[in-house]
């Protein structure tokens, strides 16, 4: 008999870190494929992409990326991140997310990375970063606390 | 006058909810501007699932949902229109939202200084005192193109 298909999200997580597919994490959630979100490790890092597309457009008289794109890649960009390091067995539940918006961002790909400040028993705080063209100038950064069950 | 505001009214939600590409993308309706409050309804759609597994819509889609309600509570309560943007914004989510319906943003400027703008808002589904999420943000006020 072939071992069961993974039918959970974790389950189907757990399969995807095994196989090094840091793509397939993304795949997972349906609104991170919708929003344009990849994934690819760089070095030791792993690195979120938002790839640019028009419906990201918060301003179009400049024009700029929406506000909500870069919070949601920054928060994904956390989440990830925890999947990717943790013993996570379950979904991280964000309890709160703060974005600085430093720079309006540019109609072009968007990267992000998150760091773990603190991993606590049940709570764990990151610290994300967005840029584009040059990290040293990001557009926004933020933090955020997480709820996190540890198997 | 009545009629001149109502005209402003009209005007705005048509230009929160069709004139930006990534609030149309997501489907946000505005549901009304008035000067201190605007309602937006995000609908339920299996694109902004976050969790496969129970259907629960993705916080970043509200996170949008609730930048875009602020900001466009910021221009309700300008007297002239200038350009704005988003200084900060922090988000506390109390609850998760329930799949298959829609998600309901209803945001204030409370405080307008000559620079900055202050809002806050929550999002909600059915009762408006059963919050999910919880907002405030800073905007700058009469930006230069691109620079906060």
């Amino acid at each position: 008999m072939s071992p069961a298909l993974p039918t959970t999200l974790i389950d189907r997580m757990i399969a995807a870190r095994a196989a090094q597919d840091y793509q397939g994490l993304i795949d997972l959630v349906p609104y991170a494929s919708w929003l344009g979100l990849t994934a690819a490790m760089q070095g030791e890092e792993l690195i979120t992409t938002l790839r640019y597309s028009e419906q990201l457009i918060g301003n179009p008289a400049l024009p700029a990326l929406h506000g909500g794109a870069l919070g949601a890649l920054l928060e994904s960009a956390a989440i990830f991140e925890l999947l990717w390091r943790a013993e996570t067995i379950a979904l991280p539940k964000t309890i709160t997310l703060t974005v600085d918006y430093l720079r309006s961002g540019a109609p072009v790909d968007t990267h992000a990375r998150g760091v773990v400040t603190r991993q606590g028993r049940r709570v764990t705080n990151v610290r994300m970063e967005a840029w584009q063209a040059d990290r040293n100038a990001p557009v926004a950064t933020a933090h955020a606390i997480f709820l996190v069950m540890r198997g | 006058m009545a009629d001149a505001s109502d005209e402003l009214t009209r005007r705005l939600a048509r230009a929160f909810s069709r004139g930006v590409p990534h609030n149309l993308a997501l489907g946000i309706r505005s549901l009304g501007v008035a000067a201190t409050e605007v309602t937006f309804e995000l609908p339920y759609d299996t694109k902004l699932v976050g969790n496969p597994d129970t259907g629960t819509i993705h916080g970043g889609a509200i996170t949008a949902l609730l930048d875009g309600c602020s900001g466009a509570a910021v221009f309700a309560a300008l007297t002239e229109l200038v350009p704005i943007a988003t200084l900060d914004l922090r988000i506390d989510y109390l609850k998760p939202a329930e799949p298959g319906k829609s998600v309901i943003a209803r945001a204030t400027c409370y405080k307008m200084t000559r620079n900055v703008a202050f809002t806050r808002a929550v999002a909600y589904q059915d009762d408006p005192e059963d919050v999910i999420a919880h907002s405030v943000g800073t905007f700058m006020l009469s930006t230069k193109l691109g620079k906060p």
